[in-house]
């Protein structure tokens, strides 16, 4: 190889890093001033604002937490979070075999129509649903923000599991019909245990959605106690404004359940969400 | 296929059938009948019928109007998003060392909450915020400014934000296209003594073209039903209105000034514009579904 071909090949390796490290850093940005922030006091932060901490302290990260709300906060999400996805998946999986393995005349409109609802602005539903709730005593309930985490979820869920029940190899489920097994059973020793890390796929992209909700929460739970996470940030935000320190900590602690999952499963987070934006 | 068979599918379906129901279409009807009249909240201030006054309303209202032109704004954000996933994507699929680790970093804005990420960057744009400490430090002094607290300045800040959390996104889906295009096309393009815009320009981008334009109707679609969260938490419609978008004007008209009728016109007039752009999806997905599907 010529001197001037490597050397060209040399600087291009050196901008495309370059280029790539730049876009990293912009990514991590607010994650940084998170993370650095939580580590200073508030005196500290007052004179470096953004620099990494010179005397790290744990301090900081403990008083966010004192007060015990952002505990509740994250218990309710994780309530809410954990009923809706487990309901969703459920129902999902369900109705999705039918659609992807039955002869079933009104199986694809049916998919179509769910396709449809999955771009409905969450708004638009909210003020007859509000009315609903208000009209039955249902306001200030999980077992209402559940339901309708679980409608608003369950057209994307059914999609992306029909979709993927229909890659199961169709000469699976003749060889159990062969053997007198019913639908039942064929979904449940059949499908289900094929179905594993699509379910892990479904379960991951509904979690982190419900987990960011803001607001529906923000309509439907309006009581102190009964508050999620996003929202409670949102109020921690406002009274804790001048001291930066406590509310990045804070911020912080929101940020860790999820980013966790996305560094177990980072697998299942990016199938997941390619799916749903490719096809839905 | 005896009766019970026929039947069959529909009892599997059912409870999502019910939820879907309920969630969907049973607010969807209400809102019809809401966006011709005035709601009333007791016995004394009946429910009256209004016709198509709140749609007069609204499409004199210069608020309801800025809301639409914000949310037409947002759709600058996609043209950005594109170009910038395409450059990326190719970057990362030149296979440099340690490529997946700045895929998996450059995927993490799509992972934080909105929430969460409103709030610092609320403070990173603030007038004594950090972003305008970095300018100051680079001798940029002139071009520091109150970031979210101008009125020109707020929305174009917000779509800032919002093209650096849903660039993962875009980059991804573009990665996963590239992977399964042949190598062979790269290949034989860089035989011919293509540069890597050249390849970029007669290869990435045409073998792109089904994602990219699923990935634009998929973005518009997010401008217009998505995007509440970002305004909630970073100026609430302020300064002045002049971030006000569709969803948060009905937010305001329903939780605030208590007038449904005009909201559920509003979300009526949403849902058209939302009901375009799935049209458009539909016809996209129909002309590129034999080379979409991977």
């Amino acid at each position: 190889m010529p001197p001037t071909r490597r050397l060209g090949a040399w600087s291009a390796s050196v901008v495309r890093h370059a280029a790539l490290l730049a876009f990293a850093a912009i990514a991590l940005l607010p994650l940084y001033f998170m993370l650095t922030s939580a580590l200073k006091t508030n005196d500290e932060f007052l004179g470096n604002t953004f620099g990494l901490p010179e005397h790290p302290v744990a301090s900081t990260l403990l008083n966010s937490v004192a007060g015990g709300e952002l505990y509740v906060w994250i218990l309710n999400s994780l309530i809410v979070t954990v009923f809706s996805v487990m309901l969703s998946t459920v129902l999902a999986a369900l109705a999705a075999y039918p659609i992807a393995m039955m002869k079933w005349r009104s199986g694809p409109y049916i998919l179509g129509g769910l396709i449809a609802l999955m771009v409905i602005p969450p708004i638009v539903l909210v003020i007859p649903l509000f009315q609903i709730a208000a009209a039955t005593g249902q306001l200030n309930t999980y077992q209402a923000v559940v339901a309708i985490y679980t409608g608003v979820l369950l057209p994307f869920s059914t999609f992306l599991l029909t979709n993927f029940f229909r890659t199961i190899p169709y000469a699976l489920v003749e060889a159990a019909l062969m053997d007198g097994a019913g639908s039942w059973r064929i979904f449940r020793s059949v499908v289900l245990p094929l179905s594993g890390p699509a379910l892990a796929t479904v379960v991951t992209v509904q979690a982190l959605w419900v987990w960011n909700e803001l607001l529906i929460a923000v309509v439907f739970l309006q009581k102190d106690s009964l508050r999620t996470l996003m929202i409670g940030l949102t109020v921690f935000n406002s009274r804790y404004r001048i001291d930066v320190p406590v509310v990045m900590a804070g911020m912080l602690w929101a940020t860790l359940p999820m980013l966790l999952l996305y560094l177990v499963g980072q697998r299942y987070f990016i199938r997941g969400l390619t799916a749903g934006g490719v096809k839905g | 296929m005896n009766r019970a068979e026929r039947w069959l599918p529909w009892i599997y379906s059912l409870p999502m059938v019910g939820f879907v129901g309920l969630v969907f279409a049973y607010p969807m009807l209400s809102l019809l009948k809401f966006s011709v009249e005035h709601v009333g909240r007791s016995a004394y201030l009946p429910t009256r019928f209004v016709g198509l006054g709140n749609f007069r309303f609204i499409f004199g209202d210069s608020l309801f109007l800025g809301a639409i032109g914000n949310n037409l704004k947002l759709f600058l954000c996609v043209p950005v998003l594109l170009v910038l996933s395409v450059l990326l994507a190719q970057l990362l699929h030149d296979r440099p060392r340690g490529w997946k680790v700045y895929r998996a970093l450059l995927f993490v804005p799509y992972i934080l909450s909105i929430p969460v990420v409103g709030v610092v960057f609320g403070y990173l744009f603030q007038y004594q915020g950090q972003i305008n400490g970095g300018l100051r430090a680079l001798g940029l002094d002139a071009l520091a400014a109150d970031w979210l607290g101008d009125p020109a300045l707020a929305m174009p800040t917000i779509m800032a934000v919002i093209v650096w959390k849903e660039l993962g996104f875009g980059i991804i889906l573009c990665l996963a296209r590239l992977s399964s295009v042949g190598e062979q096309y790269f290949e034989a393009a860089r035989v011919d003594g293509a540069n890597w815009f050249q390849v970029l320009r007669h290869v990435t981008v045409p073998q792109l073209a089904p994602t990219l334009a699923f990935y634009a109707v998929v973005e518009m679609i997010n401008m217009l039903s998505w995007v509440f969260s970002y305004i909630y938490v970073m100026t609430r419609g302020g300064p002045q209105n002049s971030t006000v978008v569709a969803e948060f004007y009905i937010y305001q008209q329903v939780f605030q000034n208590n007038q449904i009728g005009v909201g559920a016109a509003a979300s009526l007039v949403l849902l058209a514009l939302v009901g375009v752009l799935l049209a458009a999806r539909q016809r996209l997905e129909a002309r590129f579904d034999h080379y979409a599907a991977d």
